[in-house]
């Protein structure tokens, strides 16, 4: 009996030991939220590229697959007015503000269901109700645009952030560097998070970079801390999220953020990566975010049917979403002559 | 009706708006506590205080890509690019950026700003201070290109360019900042896409723009009164929208016509013109179409020379004269 009452009270507090670490600072809902988050950037990227190869979506396409704990951490940590800046590797950072799968799909595909009735493309997602004000496809370009949007918020007392992701290639042009003496002098409530996957697009980013963290030892020459965070683990990432959202809202001005990670495919669709030294993807494999998260949430006592009922739940939203994006036609040829001025439409001359 | 100087009207312009909406706000180097290297913002700074008129660094893809930003969010920035050659710096936020977000998203981002920018030579400046880049901006879907010749004009146009729901380029002829003329008193704001004929004639019509409008009026002067030419003088003022309706009605009604540009040669604004006029009312003309251009050279320092390259109201009259014989 007393042997039976040890063992009992032994696993209660096992089991407190575990909700006190769910419960903690991130807690659970947050936690179930970034695990959501990743599937959803996993399941469509792995879908987008199938549809890919199924020749299904055109052009070009640059996937965060690997990526994942960074648009979840961030984009959980995120209200729903703030506003979000991405690159061409954007798909991710646009699904974690809510844009809609289909439209998502469906602008890859080229359909009339796409996100911009088919006029950008992969690397052009936007949902400006969301708050995804855009991926920027030219190198640095939205680093300023991103701090004029934290000016409007400065400016109107909002209490709104800017967040501004961007790849390693980008600390080394130009944009990069004006953006952020201007947030700095001007105390602007912009985080710009640098995801350095070591890659510019084909080479060694320390290959061509005087410092050895590209954004976290650039920092110093703009009076910011240098702030270096693990992009495989999502709650890292949320911690360091909600440290610079914080601030920038208090009035504390921007912060840079470096969040080393690394993409499991190529640059872009054309590139097939054989510039990476042998086990290097296979040594990052052992650091997936996504079944590493998994195991902290069992570790952390979220019982095994929440966790796999939502991987089943998204799964089954990224199969719909498919389809209706499969069943929607192309857009209208008369939709190429609109939106070019605020009119509606795309007209220079009388 | 008060007489102000084209400077003086780009301040008033400004101001008339900041007092009207607080949205509007004002960006750029030197425009603040120095009152802009033109002078062309004195005591804009006084009124509105740092909040809402903001020095900046030299960094003009900072300037323009907050301008950007903070248009997409709900504020009606104006950005200033101290010089028009500076726009290369910046180019990629411009055309790539501020020019093609709305339809690339379909319809979901706004960008209402203002880029003055001072443009054109004749002050000496040499290649990298003088160039005359309406054209490069021409030629970007999606932005809209307003280049006045007069203080009405450039207090008017550039009032209706604040509130324009959409990107304006706006170019200030720096040679003329310090010329004068009459301002409506009280608020003013023009139309933009809209040419004006500022000189009545019958054998020729002159299609100018900015410095060229003033030039092209004293050659107008002198055809009447030395040859007995009549010419008819249009101030284009806003190449995007193009009012092409005015311009090919002055067209008919002279059959002759000739551009005058400050441009280089290669694409100028003529070119697009002459290509609609061709395309449009070939059979009412009498005479083939000339294009008088700054040559397709880089512009020089030495007075001599930029005055060489850059079409003088002498140059206008002869080649008209010319022309029209």
């Amino acid at each position: 009996m007393v042997k039976k009452a040890t063992a009992k009270k032994k696993t209660q507090e096992k089991s407190m030991a575990k909700k006190a670490w769910l419960n903690d600072d991130i807690g659970e809902e947050n936690r179930l939220t970034m695990w959501r988050l990743q599937l959803e950037v996993r399941h469509v990227e792995q879908r987008l590229h199938d549809l890919f190869f199924q020749n299904l979506i055109k052009g070009t396409s640059h996937l965060a697959i690997g990526q994942e704990a960074i648009s979840a951490g961030f984009g959980a940590a995120m209200r729903q007015d703030d506003y979000t800046f991405c690159t061409y590797r954007g798909h991710a950072h646009t699904l974690v503000r809510g844009a809609s799968m289909t439209g998502m799909i469906g602008e890859l595909m080229g359909k009339e269901c796409g996100m911009l009735k088919g006029k950008g493309g992969s690397m052009h997602l936007t949902d400006v109700e969301k708050g995804a004000m855009g991926s920027y496809a030219i190198i640095g370009a939205h680093l300023p645009i991103a701090a004029g949007a934290a000016w409007q918020a400065q400016y109107n007392k909002t209490g709104q952030i800017a967040a501004c992701f961007f790849g390693d290639g980008a600390t080394n042009i130009g944009a990069f560097h004006e953006a952020l003496n201007f947030a700095v002098i001007w105390n602007l409530p912009v985080v710009y998070v640098c995801e350095n996957n070591l890659y510019m697009e084909y080479t060694p980013i320390s290959e061509v970079t005087a410092v050895e963290h590209p954004a976290a030892d650039r920092a110093c020459a703009y009076g910011l801390p240098s702030i270096i965070v693990d992009g495989n683990d999502a709650d890292a990432v949320f911690r360091v999220a909600m440290t610079a959202f914080d601030k920038a809202r208090a009035g504390g001005g921007p912060s840079l953020i470096e969040a080393k990670t690394y993409r499991y495919s190529g640059h872009s669709r054309a590139d097939p990566a054989t510039y990476r030294p042998d086990g290097e993807l296979d040594e990052w494999m052992k650091k997936d975010p996504i079944p590493m998260y998994r195991q902290r949430l069992l570790d952390f006592g979220v019982k095994e049917d929440v966790v796999s009922s939502i991987e089943e739940a998204v799964l089954k939203a990224v199969d719909e979403a498919t389809e209706e994006a499969k069943a929607s036609p192309p857009p209208p040829l008369e939709s190429a002559y609109t939106d070019v001025w605020a009119d509606g439409g795309v007209s220079w001359r009388n | 009706m008060a007489e102000l100087t084209y400077r003086e009207a780009v301040i008033e312009g400004i101001a008339q708006e900041m007092r009207r909406d607080n949205k509007v706000v004002f960006l750029g180097e030197d425009i603040g506590k120095a009152g802009g290297v033109f002078k062309a913002t004195v005591g804009l700074w006084d009124e509105f205080g740092d909040l809402r008129v903001r020095d900046t660094p030299i960094s003009e893809q900072a300037i323009l890509g907050a301008a950007m930003g903070a248009a997409m969010t709900g504020l009606r920035p104006i950005a200033e690019i101290m010089f028009s050659d500076f726009l290369a710096v910046c180019w990629d936020i411009v055309t790539n950026q501020i020019a093609k977000s709305r339809y690339m998203t379909g319809g979901q981002v706004d960008v209402p700003l203002v880029i003055r920018t001072a443009n054109g030579g004749g002050v000496r400046f040499g290649a990298q201070h003088s160039q005359s880049v309406e054209n490069w901006a021409m030629m970007i879907p999606g932005i809209k290109v307003v280049v006045p010749s007069t203080p009405a004009d450039v207090k008017g146009l550039l009032a209706a360019a604040i509130r324009d729901p959409d990107p304006v380029i706006f170019f200030e002829q720096k040679a003329l900042y310090a010329t004068k003329g009459e301002v409506p008193d009280g608020e003013h704001v023009d139309e933009i896409g809209k040419a004006k004929v500022v000189r009545e004639g019958d054998d020729v019509t002159i299609l100018a723009l900015a410095l060229m409008v003033p030039r092209a009026l004293e050659a107008a002067d002198r055809l009447q009164a030395e040859v007995g030419i009549s010419a008819n003088v249009v101030d284009i003022r806003s190449l995007v929208p193009l009012d092409t309706q005015t311009i090919i009605q002055q067209v008919q009604k002279t059959a002759r016509v000739v551009t005058v540009e400050e441009n280089p040669r290669l694409c100028g604004w003529g070119a697009e013109i002459v290509s609609i006029i061709a395309e449009e009312c070939f059979y009412d003309l009498d005479m083939p179409i000339v294009r008088i251009t700054t040559p397709h050279i880089p512009l020089s320092s030495a007075d001599e020379l930029e005055d060489e390259m850059i079409p003088s109201a002498d140059r206008i009259f002869e080649t008209v004269r010319r022309e029209v014989d």
